[in-house]
């Protein structure tokens, strides 16, 4: 089963971070990395602060546009900043290897994908 | 466990302080409120676990620290009996957004006070906003601690006896406010930037807090192009703050840098932001100077760099803003296309003007140099030495002296 490990924090914290706690959390995705490509095909993605987003909300009727604006508004919560996708044995199996990047800055969902095509598909 | 937090109380400060200062009406209040909040986090927090909303747990907590405070305190009775309907009602929520803007943009107001020198303004902005420690400000401006205090004492004095409104701005208020504090924020950078012996540490923090800055101002406002160009526009210098200096400490020209030292995930950012500023197509100073900074960081090595495009983007920008140095510049541009005489001739009508500039006359020695005029170069040099250069721009200068002075030797 593909698991989906998506990593949820505030966009910029880790960038606060101390020298040393930042070489940590780094060393924790290193290690992350290097055990999923010994297993095989996996995606891994780090996206840039929501300030460099677009949103796209959906059309006022049919024959309109969908409308885009300049947010996302500021939001004082956490925000999606990343995820890794990867085939793992069962939800222990990717519990497991999402330890490796657990950090008191971030918060970790292991979602189970139900559809995934591309460098990794669920064929 | 301390540092992860200290992170988040980072992070938190500018929008918590912003608001505490409107709730509290004065900033010593908020300071302390914020700070007896912290620590009260770091006692709970690694036993509860950190909240999902750390701005929301840290203001609730702080305006409770602050009423005690407040309570205990005779000389603000006055204060006290003039709140006391809204110093009542107590909810733990997520600050509105739309409040929570306004505040950060009026603390950050608060910081430009008109009366106060730039510099003055600068230096209260990171201490009260970013929360640097009055030393590591003084480090970053070169001067001793104990003056650097009393300079900050004396810009705090004069801020909170200003008479900033506190209620809602309007629409033309935030414009103008905005205004201010983009171009604040835009002059910490330089502060940052500007060449100096050593101390580069803290120097790369200045500006970084700068971009800290720039980050909240875009958060806060994503339909504002501006400030989306502006922290496209800081993200793009600051990634070559690596190339810019060698290991001697001395200035690298852009010219002679290596590219392969920028920053490219940064670069990646500020094309992303850049683009995104683009698409609200305003004109405006910085996504101009954004847009330049932009074909600078495209080029693989400098003589790919599409100069003509750089001279057609400072000519937009003279129209917006036209002073000598936008002109100056405009011309370094042309003369890569047009040469050396071309753009010593365009220098001209601008030598009253910038007579007491030090980059025109490094700038006119060079395009000399170029000519082959090594004497007029050398004059032109020792003009831009007698300016009060930076001592790694000074040695520059003295390389490039010394190169026309063996010239003329060999002739």
């Amino acid at each position: 089963m593909i698991y989906a490990i998506t990593i949820y924090g505030e966009a910029g914290l880790f960038e606060t971070l101390p020298k040393e706690r930042q070489d940590e959390v780094l060393a924790g995705h290193g290690a992350l990395q290097e055990a999923l490509k010994k297993r095989g095909e996996f995606v891994s993605i780090k996206l840039m602060p929501p300030t460099s987003a677009v949103m796209l909300e959906p059309a006022p009727s049919a024959d309109h546009p969908p409308l885009i604006v300049d947010g996302p508004y500021a939001e004082t919560k956490e925000s999606f900043l990343g995820f890794y996708a990867a085939d793992f044995e069962n939800l222990d199996d990717a519990l497991a290897y999402a330890k490796m990047i657990s950090s008191p800055v971030v918060r970790l969902e292991v979602r189970p994908v139900a559809w995934a095509g591309g460098a990794i598909s669920s064929e | 466990m301390s540092d992860w937090l200290e992170a988040t109380f980072t992070q938190q400060r500018p929008q918590a302080l912003a608001a505490l200062t409107r709730y509290f009406r004065d900033i010593d209040t908020a300071e302390d409120a914020f700070a007896e909040a912290c620590l009260k986090a770091l006692k709970v927090w690694p036993a509860t676990g950190a909240p999902r909303d750390p701005l929301a747990w840290l203001l609730t907590t702080a305006r409770n620290a602050g009423l005690d405070a407040l309570r205990k305190s005779q000389r603000h009775h006055a204060s006290l009996a003039r709140h006391s309907a809204e110093f009542q009602t107590m909810t733990e929520a997520t600050p509105d957004p739309d409040e929570l803007r306004d505040d950060v943009l009026r603390l950050l107001f608060i910081c430009c006070h008109p009366e106060l020198e730039r510099r003055d303004q600068i230096a209260i902005a990171l201490r009260i906003v970013a929360g640097l420690s009055v030393t590591e400000i003084a480090r970053g401006f070169l001067i001793k601690p104990k003056a650097m205090e009393q300079r900050i004492t004396r810009a705090k004095k004069k801020i909170t006896s200003g008479s900033v409104a506190f209620k809602t701005p309007t629409p033309q208020e935030r414009g103008a406010r905005l205004g201010e504090v983009s171009l604040m924020v835009y002059l910490m950078f330089n502060e940052g930037w500007s060449a100096s012996g050593g101390e580069t540490q803290i120097k790369l923090t200045v500006c970084e807090e700068a971009i800290r800055l720039a980050r909240l101002l875009a958060e806060l406002f994503p339909a504002m192009g501006e400030q989306t160009a502006l922290l496209s526009l800081l993200l793009f210098q600051h990634s070559r703050r690596d190339a810019r200096i060698d290991a001697d400490g001395q200035l690298v020209a852009l010219d002679d840098q290596d590219r392969n030292q920028w920053d490219m995930s940064q670069i990646a950012e500020a094309t992303a932001l850049l683009q995104k500023a683009q698409r609200i197509n305003h004109r405006g100073v910085y996504i101009i100077q954004a847009a330049i900074a932009a074909v600078h960081a495209r080029a693989r090595a400098a003589e790919e760099t599409d100069w003509a495009l750089i001279a057609a983007h400072y000519a937009a920008l003279y129209t917006l803003q036209p002073s000598p140095v936008v002109r100056l510049n405009q011309i370094a541009a042309e003369a890569k296309i047009e040469g050396p005489a071309h753009a010593l001739t365009a220098l001209e009508p601008l030598a009253d003007h910038l007579s007491q500039y030090r980059w025109f006359h490094a700038m006119r020695g060079g395009l000399l140099q170029d000519t082959g005029d090594h004497p007029a170069a050398i004059a032109a040099f020792e003009a831009a030495l007698s300016l009060g250069p930076t001592a790694p721009e000074r040695a520059v200068l003295k390389e490039k002296i010394a190169f026309s002075k063996k010239e003329l030797s060999e002739m």
